[in-house]
């Protein structure tokens, strides 16, 4: 134990007591079903993202045409992840589709190529929050942290139906205060700043653009 | 002068930094030369406008952000009740998590152990995340004179790296400076780089520079928005991901933060970020919430392989020491006081001469540096409760700002015996005194106070505005004008009994 530990807990402890307040009432907004997605996007969109809707099976062929115009060549996948099969798959017989890089090595082995050279990454969000327009990134593994930071285009998929409400509900329900990861990173659009005169700029240091994809389950026939 | 004597001095840490208010000299003084700064007025103007306007916009129901205010205040005062609990819950879970904890009671011993980190991984190179408390240090002045460099990798703060500054507001550091400025900064500094107002091709400039830092950074520094005892999560919000990058990239990350950022349960997030980029920018959410648990897991492809915690005291227990007082620590550092301050607005942060400015600085800056050094501070306000009305955990910043006054004067006695803030009592002075003395004597004989308002009555517009103890008042306002019965003699006229 530190002197400084000891110290400041001691000096902390010495001081008079303070009650310990109840927490007041306080509910995080509700959405009507109808209304959820329709929140989740106008927020994200506000904020300089797109969200497009799409069935799950089809993602990857209009991942293509959206990319189609954005000058990407390489674009980096969970390695391992349904994700990257089903990009594989879709685009096998597309000889101009984007290069597939999968992020299967530790960053120092590549750390170069991912910083200057993929020009986009997918990544698998676990839910989003309508209220404020949030992805709610849960890295894993086959899905590390850096994909959907250093490349200039992060593209992320979220299913329709895990798209809550709030926060404070993803929160509780999910039981996260017992199973916290080593990272999660909410992520409300595009990297961006307005520390010159105000003014909005975006891909100060991390995506330039957000693509939202989300899933819809097809339709029972 | 020594690293540990400058660590612990706002002034002298200013006084190689600030560029347009002259450190010399008091409050008063640097307001003088600020007020004289058009430009500079121009640049707060527009801003605080803006943001105003914009913090507005997102509390649109007045019942809704007074329970969110309130449940925010609650929160942060269960979390100060309980904070010795806490801070040890804290420093037990991220152990389980491996992330290390450190203490330090003052701004060297913080510096010393970040240094120690650093040394036993031979850093050479740092990038930074945007934090306060490593302001609050000095932290970058001190690693450059130990050979290791340390850049500012949040835009604001790179700016005023780049021009040898201090943060002029606690959450857009850079906001004193205008396009024109930032372009010619840029163009003196980065290679290959011509001057530009476009702010896309700055912002875009910025990013290649500081990419390649990122890169090749041995280390990143962070703060810590809010730390979570129940779970030992460090949660950090930003637009910029560059907090994402000091925090994922390099093989190291040491976060520093004041003992105070702690919260009880992950429960207590929601609602604190309900209100903090709400009150700071009116933004609904910042781009990223950042929640970090633990260093990388075994099999994980990315970020740091060690992660260090360095809890700072500086001056903290000492406010904590006192119940009015403790309120203070319940700061979220949303910068909605300043926004709001018509005296920020107007002077802008560096008067201030500390690292942190405006309402909150006002209350803060002197109980941790002293009242004997920062004694002007608590009298740079009208006391219009602006500050007040805006803060999302209802500090109540002016009878604070009173408080302080008061022990500036008279010091109230603590445990430790040596007044409740540092520095207290040095404000008295006879003259002072003696003016209340007699104010006191002559309120307290009628007889006196009689003759003293038929006095002022009969000849006190014939006192000349040029005397010098009312000269000071008279060069900016009118001088009174006395009426020619007193109070007394026409309430009798009209019939009112004297007794
Ligand atoms: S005192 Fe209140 S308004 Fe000012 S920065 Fe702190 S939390 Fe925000």
């Amino acid at each position: 134990m530190s002197d400084a530990r000891a110290r400041i807990l001691s000096r902390l402890r010495a001081a008079p007591p303070s009650p310990v307040p109840d927490l007041p009432e306080w509910r995080a907004p509700r959405f009507e079903a109808s209304a959820r997605l329709e929140k989740f996007r106008a927020m994200f969109e506000s904020m300089k993202a797109e969200v497009h809707e799409v069935e799950a099976a089809d993602w990857p062929l209009r991942l293509r045409t959206l990319l189609a115009n954005r000058g990407v060549r390489a674009v980096v996948h969970g390695d391992g992840s349904a994700t990257g099969g089903q990009l594989a798959t879709a685009w096998a017989a597309d000889p101009e589709a984007p290069r597939l890089v999968p992020y299967d090595r530790a960053i120092e082995a590549w750390k170069g190529e991912l910083v200057h050279g993929i020009d986009a990454g997918v990544t698998f969000a676990i839910g989003g929050i309508a209220e404020t327009g949030t992805l709610i990134l849960w890295p894993t593994v086959e899905e590390p942290r850096l994909m959907s930071l250093l490349p200039p285009i992060h593209v992320a998929l979220v299913a329709e139906e895990t798209i809550h409400d709030s926060f404070a509900e993803v929160i509780a329900e999910q039981g996260w205060s017992k199973r916290m990861p080593t990272n999660i990173v909410l992520v409300s659009g595009p990297s961006k700043t307005a520390d010159i005169e105000q003014t909005l700029a975006f891909g100060v240091h991390g995506p330039k653009e957000l693509i939202v994809l989300v899933l819809r389950r097809a339709e029972a026939p | 002068m020594s690293v540990e004597a400058e660590t612990n001095s706002p002034s002298h840490a200013a006084s190689h930094t600030s560029s347009h208010a002259s450190s010399h000299g008091g409050f008063a003084e640097r307001a003088h030369v600020a007020l004289n700064d058009k430009p500079l007025r121009a640049n707060f103007r527009r801003a605080m406008d803006g943001l105003m306007v914009k913090r507005a916009a997102q509390f649109p129901d007045a019942a809704d952000l007074q329970a969110l205010r309130s449940l925010g205040a609650a929160i942060k005062e269960r979390a100060l009740a309980r904070l010795p609990n806490l801070l040890e819950q804290l420093e037990a879970r991220c152990a389980e998590n491996g992330i290390k904890v450190h203490w330090a009671e003052t701004t060297e011993e913080a510096n010393r152990i970040v240094l120690g980190i650093f040394q036993d991984h031979g850093v050479k190179t740092v990038v930074k995340g945007k934090s306060m408390v490593s302001e609050e240090m000095h932290l970058n002045a001190f690693l450059g004179k130990h050979g290791i460099e340390a850049i500012e990798s949040d835009l604001g703060e790179y700016i005023i790296q780049l021009a040898g500054e201090m943060p002029s507001h606690i959450v857009m550091p850079c906001i004193h400076k205008n396009k024109g400025q930032i372009g010619a900064l840029f163009a003196k500094h980065i290679e290959g780089q011509g001057y530009t107002e476009d702010v896309d091709e700055l912002t875009a400039a910025a990013r290649k520079v500081l990419r390649d830092r990122f890169a090749q950074a041995d280390a990143g520094i962070s703060g810590v928005n809010f730390a979570v005892a129940e779970t030992g999560t460090l949660v950090l919000v930003e637009n910029e991901g560059n907090g994402r990058l000091s925090t994922t990239l390099p093989p190291l990350h040491v976060a520093v933060m004041g003992i105070e950022k702690l919260v009880e349960t992950l429960d207590d997030i929601p609602p604190l970020l309900a209100l903090l980029p709400r009150s700071a920018t009116g933004q609904p959410i910042t781009t990223y919430v950042n929640m970090i648990t633990s260093p990388r897991r075994d099999g994980e492809k990315d970020g740091p392989r060690e992660v260090h915690l360095v809890l700072l005291d500086n001056g903290r227990t000492r406010v904590y020491a006192d119940l009015e007082l403790r309120e203070t620590l319940r700061c979220i550092r949303c910068g909605a006081c300043m926004n709001h301050c018509p005296v920020y607005a107007r002077v802008g942060g560096h008067t201030y001469d500390a690292v942190y400015p405006g309402p909150i600085g006002k209350i803060l800056t002197p109980q941790i540096a002293g009242l004997d050094v920062a004694g002007d501070l608590p009298h740079a306000s009208s006391l219009c409760n602006a500050c007040v009305e805006v803060c999302p955990v209802k500090i109540p910043i002016a009878d604070i700002l009173v408080r302080l006054r008061r022990e500036a004067v008279r010091p109230s006695p603590s445990k430790a015996g040596s007044g409740a803030v540092k520095g207290g009592g040095g404000g008295w002075t006879l003259s002072e005194a003696s003016a209340w003395m007699g104010w006191k004597w002559l309120h307290a004989n009628p007889t006196l106070y009689r003759l003293g308002t038929r006095v002022l009555a009969l000849a006190g517009n014939l006192i000349p505005a040029s005397l010098p103890p009312l000269k000071a008042w008279t060069t900016v306002r009118a001088k009174p004008k006395f009426a020619a019965k007193t109070l007394h003699q026409l309430a009798r006229e009209r019939g009112y009994d004297d007794v």
